[in-house]
């Protein structure tokens, strides 16, 4: 698939302090990229250096196949973490403002701003002044003026932050709809459930270096256990016994799950040379399957672990 | 460029619309010209205070030297004695002075004492210390058997008149309108440079604590924002100056007419002497108008218009410039406190340097100063009334020119790292880190 940002071995050093070391990313077009990491592991920094707010020390980046020159900024659109508005100043104007340094004529400006506010029904917030607002509602200006310019690549910083769930569900629903319109998209978390239910790519930033990338089913894939949950149902004198039963073939954990019924809950690892179909032939010869998952790893499991891994 | 107009616009707008802003710039010329009618009106009431001294002459030698001014009345209670005098004085006299008898007049001068209730005003002690002293020295005259027309002869009134080398005839009134042209401008540059330097920085504070500054800066470069925000002030300073000056003008012209009127209605006074004095008022009146208008056009006024603009903008640019990257650097005006001292430290050495170039404006010190790019806007501009040689002028405009420069260098370095640190209060040694970055 065709990229829409390269980077290729990004290094920036503050002092003695490096931000970066030799990172290299690359966000498919029409996807969800996730960038990830600790805090403090370098996520903002690479974010200001696609933004050409500050200069790598080493290392080059390519949008949409060109080197990344000045004119690009109105390509992209950037929600970042430290975000904010002129508080004294009104609404409307304010976003006009934002849009003309996006490169935006006034009246095209105008036109799409009526447009979207009519979309999050807010046209009559035009006049008021920033400081009038509340928190949530001033994120919902920020949105609009950061998507309004229609950038080909979109940069969200923890966008959900500042949002209630109703509301983050609007925004969650607005960047997909970006997406499927064919604007690519990095988006910047902690929050791991909105990474599974976003992110089609990401890739995991420690301590300035990357650790991880690649497709999202890709990662799970690979940190894979091979563990299934199943349950068995049993009554009180047959627990045990089929508890020791099944202990006796495999290595077996009592899964923290609550269950609706009076089963036997397990976590069971196969070993290598086992399929599923030899657990699941085996256990039915035992009892009653009522459940049965693979466990996959979710994206905070797979965040523990590779940062741990790391340190 | 199309960007850096639309920051210019919006910084211009934001300041404009402020409410101190139009509070300022209207109140402030009425406040000045209502101070200066204040003063105008206390003179005229002190000058129409009417004191009574009374006097207790033992000596008997110096009763005649006391004749009623316009503002002085002069009672003699010598026939009463120094203790009623004393008693009747402190509820009916301004004070009381007592000259003692004695043998010389040398011990005469001596001896003299003034009572009074508060600490005798100082004009009216010279004056009579004045009146005494002629007196006494005529006596002493006496004395010494020499005639006094003879002295009287002898008396001689040196007036020098100062002539340039050029041949323009300069005055008194010439050089106090140097001085008040001079000292006006230069403080005028040091006023403008420290109320729109600190709005620059409240500015660049405000954009980084209302978190705005990322979005922005994800958008136009830090230098042009900055720069921005620097040309947006300064033109609302320029504006604020234009208001001002146009309505101190029309107030002035108010004021003048109302005077005017006032002069008039004075002329009726006049009449009551005699034709030949009123003949002589007037003709030394109409010398000394006319002499102060010829050295107002003597002024050299375009190169004062010129070099204010040119200092102006220079001084304006390095220490606004200063005072972006300091709101860069710290996350609130209460954290600007460190940084301020030095950037304050040349503006004020100025403006007290000012003070002695207007007596000496050719001195080593004038000089000195009005080259240093950090004081020369401000001390150049005092000395620019009183003639500057070109090569001297030039010399301070490069270098200003040459520092602003380096400074807007330096500062937007601050600046660009400055505007992205939240949290920690910057030292020193972190600000010349940044600069490496």
């Amino acid at each position: 698939m065709e990229n829409v940002l390269t980077v290729e071995n990004v290094s920036k050093n503050y002092g003695n302090f490096t931000a970066l070391n030799n990172v290299s990313i690359s966000v498919p077009k029409g996807s969800v990229f996730g960038l990830l990491g600790p805090n403090g592991a370098g996520k903002t920094s690479l974010i200001r250096i696609i933004n050409q707010i500050t200069l790598p020390d080493s290392g080059t980046i390519y949008l949409g196949g060109e080197k990344l020159q000045p004119q690009h900024v109105h390509q992209i659109g950037y929600l970042p973490e430290e975000r904010g508005l002129y508080k004294s100043m009104k609404v409307g104007e304010q976003a006009l403002y934002l849009a003309q340094l996006k490169g935006l004529s006034k009246s095209e400006a105008k036109k799409k701003l009526r447009l979207w506010f009519e979309k999050f029904d807010i046209s009559n917030w035009w006049d008021k002044k920033i400081q009038e607002l509340s928190k949530g509602m001033a994120q919902k200006v920020q949105f609009i003026v950061t998507v309004l310019h229609s950038p080909k690549l979109l940069i969200f910083d923890e966008p959900f932050s500042g949002f209630d769930p109703i509301n983050a569900n609007l925004i969650k629903d607005e960047i997909l709809k970006l997406r499927d319109e064919g604007a690519s998209i990095i988006f910047s978390t902690h929050r791991m459930e909105s990474v599974e239910e976003l992110c089609d790519n990401i890739a995991l930033i420690n301590k300035s270096n990357k650790i991880l990338d690649g497709k999202l089913i890709d990662i799970k894939k690979q940190y894979r256990t091979n563990q299934f949950e199943v349950g068995l149902l049993s009554n009180k004198n047959t627990k045990e016994v089929l508890l020791n039963q099944v202990k006796e073939h495999f290595n077996v954990e009592t899964a923290a799950t609550k269950s609706f019924y009076n089963d036997l809950r397990l976590i069971v690892s196969l070993k290598n040379s086992e399929t599923s179909t030899d657990l699941i032939n085996f256990l039915n010869d035992k009892a009653q399957i009522n459940h049965f998952t693979e466990i996959i790893p979710s994206t905070n499991d797979i965040f523990i672990k590779a940062v741990g891994d790391n340190e | 460029m199309n960007k850096l107009k639309l920051i210019i616009k919006r910084e211009f707008l934001a300041k404009v619309k402020n409410k101190s802003f139009i509070v300022m710039t209207i109140l402030s010329p009425l406040l000045m010209v209502g101070l200066f009618m204040l003063i105008i009106f206390l003179n005229q009431k002190n000058s129409e205070e009417i004191r009574t001294v009374a006097f207790v002459d033992d000596s008997q030698l110096l009763t005649t030297v006391f004749k009623d001014t316009d503002n002085t009345k002069y009672v003699d209670l010598t026939a009463i004695g120094l203790e009623e005098a004393r008693k009747q004085t402190e509820s009916s006299y301004y004070g009381i002075l007592y000259i003692p008898k004695s043998d010389t007049l040398e011990n005469l001068s001596k001896g003299i004492l003034f009572y009074s209730e508060d600490s005798p005003s100082l004009n009216l002690i010279s004056a009579i210390e004045n009146k005494l002293e002629k007196k006494i020295r005529d006596l002493k005259i006496e004395q010494l058997n020499i005639d006094i027309n003879q002295v009287k002869s002898a008396e001689t009134d040196v007036e020098i008149t100062s002539e340039n080398f050029s041949g323009e005839k300069s005055s008194k009134i010439g050089s106090i309108l140097k001085m008040i042209t001079g000292g006006g401008f230069g403080y005028l540059i040091f006023m403008f440079i420290i109320i729109y330097g600190t709005s620059v920085m409240r500015s660049v504070i405000e954009e980084k604590t209302s978190r705005i500054i990322e979005v922005i800066i994800s958008s136009v470069k830090p230098f042009q924002l900055m720069l921005g925000k620097i040309l947006g002030n300064a033109l609302a300073g320029v504006l604020q100056f234009i208001i001002w000056m146009v309505s101190a003008g029309f107030l002035m012209f108010v004021i003048a007419s109302v005077f005017g009127l006032e002069s008039a209605s004075s002329s009726s006074a006049m009449g009551q002497m005699n034709p030949e004095m009123v003949q002589q008022v007037q003709e030394t009146a109409m010398s000394e108008l006319q002499l102060a208008f010829l050295e107002v056009k003597n002024l050299p006024i375009l190169t004062i218009f010129f070099s204010f603009i040119v200092y102006f903008i220079g001084g304006y640019l390095i220490y606004s410039s200063i005072y972006a990257a300091i709101g860069a650097a710290v996350d609130s005006e209460t954290d600007t406190q460190q940084f301020m001292m030095p950037v304050m430290l040349p503006l004020i050495i100025a403006i007290y340097v000012g003070f002695s170039v207007i007596e000496n404006p050719h001195g080593p010190i004038a000089l000195g100063f009005s080259l240093f790019p950090l004081t020369s806007p401000i001390v150049m501009l005092m000395r620019i009334p009183f003639g500057v040689p070109w090569w001297q002028i030039l010399t301070s405009m490069i270098l200003l020119i040459g520092t602003f420069i380096l400074i807007v260098w330096f500062a937007a370095k601050i600046y660009r790292v400055g505007i992205l640190m939240y949290g920690k209060k910057p030292t020193y040694k972190d600000l010349y880190k940044w600069l490496r970055y």
